[in-house]
């Protein structure tokens, strides 16, 4: 677990690259009350001019905070989250489906022990998600 | 047709009260792939004191979206029947949600901005439990088009709001 004392700004937090498939969306519709048919039928999606199927916004959104809620630690120590869903993420029904590439580094050390961290997300070569940035307290 | 700004600063009613369950947050965990135990149980989150399981923190959302329906769906407004795009989103925490918690939640229209043939338009929910703790709010931006032909939508993500709004 980091340790306030121990930061410094530009530090970078491991990395993740995280999956997304069909299957995965369909989930993520039962599970959050969401079911726009451009998260899950193609043909609907191609109709109103997107590429493809694409990933719910919120979906990348719960992913990329990974990279700060696994380093911390603690979930709970998550004060603030936001980011704009500036491309989507588009996941093709080939039995790979896409990936999202989240790194993170600290942008500034903040009073209380507070640490914000600038996050990046990028899929297949976009940066999917802009001012992605979480404020997280640490010990 | 822009928006009618005098909206801006209407707080609609409290929604009816969203009991928060251990089984939904490890339905909505398990859907995210977060398998992170303080989701799962309760005894790892007391261990990071907690009282009981926590939510993801993207959880929030599936309790202010139906709640923005009040504004959303409010026929003096205007959005009924537009496109609205999902823009940003951004959440301020006092505390996680946890199981147990039983939670109310009050829409207020923030801002509406007219840019062209669109509008963009802020909705700040703000959380409390039904003892009056506010535990979060859910500032959501969304990009409202009110013409008749297709969005081009190539660069931005619609949410369920877009379905609910544009099937009204």
């Amino acid at each position: 677990m980091p340790r306030y004392e121990e930061l410094a700004v530009g530090d970078e937090l491991p990395s993740q690259s995280f999956p997304v498939d069909r299957a995965d969306l369909v989930r993520y519709a039962g599970a959050a009350g969401d079911f726009n048919p451009i998260h899950w039928n193609e043909r609907f999606a191609l109709q109103v001019g997107l590429p493809g199927v694409i990933a719910h916004g919120m979906f990348t959104m719960a992913q990329a905070i990974r990279v700060v809620t696994d380093w911390v630690g603690d979930p709970g120590a998550v004060v603030e989250y936001g980011v704009r869903f500036t491309k989507p993420v588009v996941v093709p029904d080939d039995g790979v489906g896409a990936g999202v590439e989240v790194s993170g580094k600290i942008g500034a050390l903040l009073e209380g022990n507070r640490v914000r961290v600038e996050l990046t997300a990028m899929s297949a070569g976009q940066k999917v998600l802009g001012r992605a940035v979480a404020v997280v307290s640490v010990p | 047709m822009p928006l009618d700004q005098s909206f801006v600063g209407r707080t609609y009613p409290p929604s009816a009260p969203y009991e928060v369950g251990r089984e939904k947050i490890r339905e909505f965990a398990t859907a995210v792939r977060d398998l992170h135990p303080a989701y799962f149980d309760p005894e790892a989150a007391k261990a990071l004191g907690h009282p009981d399981v926590i939510a993801p923190p993207t959880f929030p959302v599936i309790i202010a979206i139906p709640a923005s329906l009040a504004a959303v769906n409010d026929p003096d407004f205007g959005l009924v029947g537009a496109w609205v795009v999902h823009g940003d989103q951004r959440f301020v925490y006092q505390r996680p949600l946890r199981a147990g918690d039983r939670i109310q939640c009050e829409v207020t229209i923030e801002a509406i901005k007219s840019i062209a043939d669109s509008d963009m338009i802020t909705l700040v929910n703000d959380l409390r439990t039904v003892e009056g703790e506010p535990v979060c709010s859910v500032r959501s931006l969304f990009v409202v088009r009110q013409t008749e032909s297709e969005p081009a939508g190539d660069t931005t993500t619609r949410t369920a709001a877009t379905t609910q709004a544009g099937e009204s």
